[in-house]
């Protein structure tokens, strides 16, 4: 069985990094041990409860199931990387001010979500708030408070967009 | 849950890869998305020695027509599937089939090709490819070779790839001009596995008769199901609400599916029975695409 490290670049949140793994290093591992980036959180390692979610070239992928090094060259966005060292991010507002949230632990993978789906879908219907939530699992709040989190988020970057 | 330590591959054409599942093929599963392949190994249910990373070979990233068949190359995502204006005007039954596919995390990455490959009898996609005798084109160092459905679904998660070989592209014929298609599942929640399905074709002839329906269940037994009884009967005796409640119960009576935490065998055929009334009416009642 080979042990063999292999050479793996990437960008994650904007700043390049290169690191030998094993070819089974996970993603979500390379994050959170190698670059000591913990906001990712892993939860079931099988692709169902959406809590490893981050944005992937842009786009939500479970960082459970991939392989830091088959994404060798990949830049990824991670819940550190969607505020930089400002304010919070206007989906993290809204998360905030509607109470969306109680252990924390599915957190930011619902914030990766949101971001890909309000960038796709900036004035969503309730039911497709339902939808686009059913990649991730939260045991805590019922998920009402994160549909009205998300609710508000949406008003938050149209008004953002239109100011802008 | 960690996966097993496996020697790591990268080829850059589907050449390479041919050459080195010629060599570590009884060994080796291809990683295109590994959407169902890395849940597999992280409960180490598979523990291959070795991985074929195809995403480097990009002459396989390719969804294009050729002549009545749409052809879409193993690193065909889902995603791009399902955002494709040619999928959407040529193959309208599986645009409305894969919003149901995983999530938009999974079809991100998630290919055609693999979720088929996969072969679970709850996916929707082999239900998809059933109903429009979608073709599976698979290839090794040895040659390709085209097979239907039919061959290609063994039982469950077992499909008819040899060793060395790996399903390099699937066809599906462009929709007929007015064809009429409906995707039905129920399912516990919008994100896992569905109950049950039913993926349906339908043609009319001028007149507004049955020109030809075709009718695949998922959640039906170990593979998908084409439901050649229920489509018999609808080609005999037409459309009637007679015939269609005919049709749904021979469905119900063709099924042998299996029973889990989710539901039981009856619930299951009975269930794939109601889908196929109602999918049945539904493109009855609807005009042309």
């Amino acid at each position: 069985m080979s042990r063999a490290r292999v050479t793996v670049r990437l960008t994650v949140n904007g700043r390049a990094y290169v690191r030998e793994v094993e070819p089974r290093y996970l993603l979500a591992d390379f994050l959170r041990h190698e670059l000591g980036l913990t906001g990712t959180h892993i939860g079931c390692e099988h692709g169902v409860c959406g809590a490893c979610t981050v944005l992937i070239d842009g786009k939500t992928g479970r960082s459970c199931l991939q392989f830091a090094a088959a994404l060798d060259g990949a830049s990824i966005t991670t819940v550190e990387g969607i505020a930089g060292e400002g304010p919070l991010h206007p989906v993290q507002e809204a998360f905030h001010e509607a109470h969306a949230l109680q252990c924390g632990y599915c957190t930011p993978g619902f914030l990766m979500t949101t971001i890909e789906f309000l960038a796709a879908n900036p004035d969503p219907t309730r039911d497709q708030i339902r939808q686009a939530l059913t990649n991730n699992m939260c045991r805590c709040t019922g998920y009402l408070n994160i549909i009205e989190a998300v609710e508000d988020a949406a008003r938050r970057l149209r008004a953002q967009e239109g100011g802008a | 849950m960690k996966p097993a330590a496996f020697a790591y591959h990268r080829p850059a054409s589907l050449e390479e890869a041919l050459s080195l599942l010629a060599v570590h093929g009884a060994e080796a599963r291809v990683l295109s998305g590994g959407q169902s392949l890395v849940p597999l190994m992280n409960m180490r249910i598979l523990s291959p020695a070795v991985l074929i990373d195809i995403n480097r070979c990009r002459e396989l990233a390719y969804i294009r027509r050729e002549g009545g068949m749409i052809a879409c190359g193993a690193l065909a995502r889902q995603g791009e599937a399902e955002a494709s204006g040619l999928v959407a005007a040529t193959l309208p039954l599986l645009a409305s089939a894969l919003p149901h596919v995983g999530v938009r995390a999974s079809r991100n990455f998630g290919t055609l090709c693999g979720s088929l490959a996969h072969a679970d009898p709850l996916a929707e996609l082999p239900s998809v490819a059933a109903a429009l005798e979608a073709r599976f084109v698979i290839a090794s160092a040895r040659g390709r070779r085209e097979v239907g459905a039919e061959a290609f679904f063994v039982s469950a998660l077992t499909n008819c790839i040899e060793p060395d070989e790996m399903l390099a592209e699937v066809r599906f014929p462009v929709a007929a001009a007015g064809a009429r298609t409906a995707f039905l599942e129920v399912a516990n929640r919008g994100h896992g596995f569905a109950v049950a399905g039913v993926a349906a074709t339908l043609e009319v002839d001028a007149a507004g008769r049955c020109a030809g329906v075709r009718l695949a269940a998922m959640g039906a037994g170990d593979t998908t199901v084409r439901l050649a009884a229920a489509e018999a009967l609808i080609e005999d005796e037409g459309l009637s609400a007679a015939a269609i409640a005919a049709a749904g119960e021979a469905a119900r009576a063709a099924v042998e599916p299996t029973a889990d935490v989710h539901a039981s065998a009856e619930y299951r055929a009975g269930l794939i029975g109601v889908l196929v009334g109602r999918a049945l009416r539904a493109m009855a009642a609807a005009g042309p695409r």
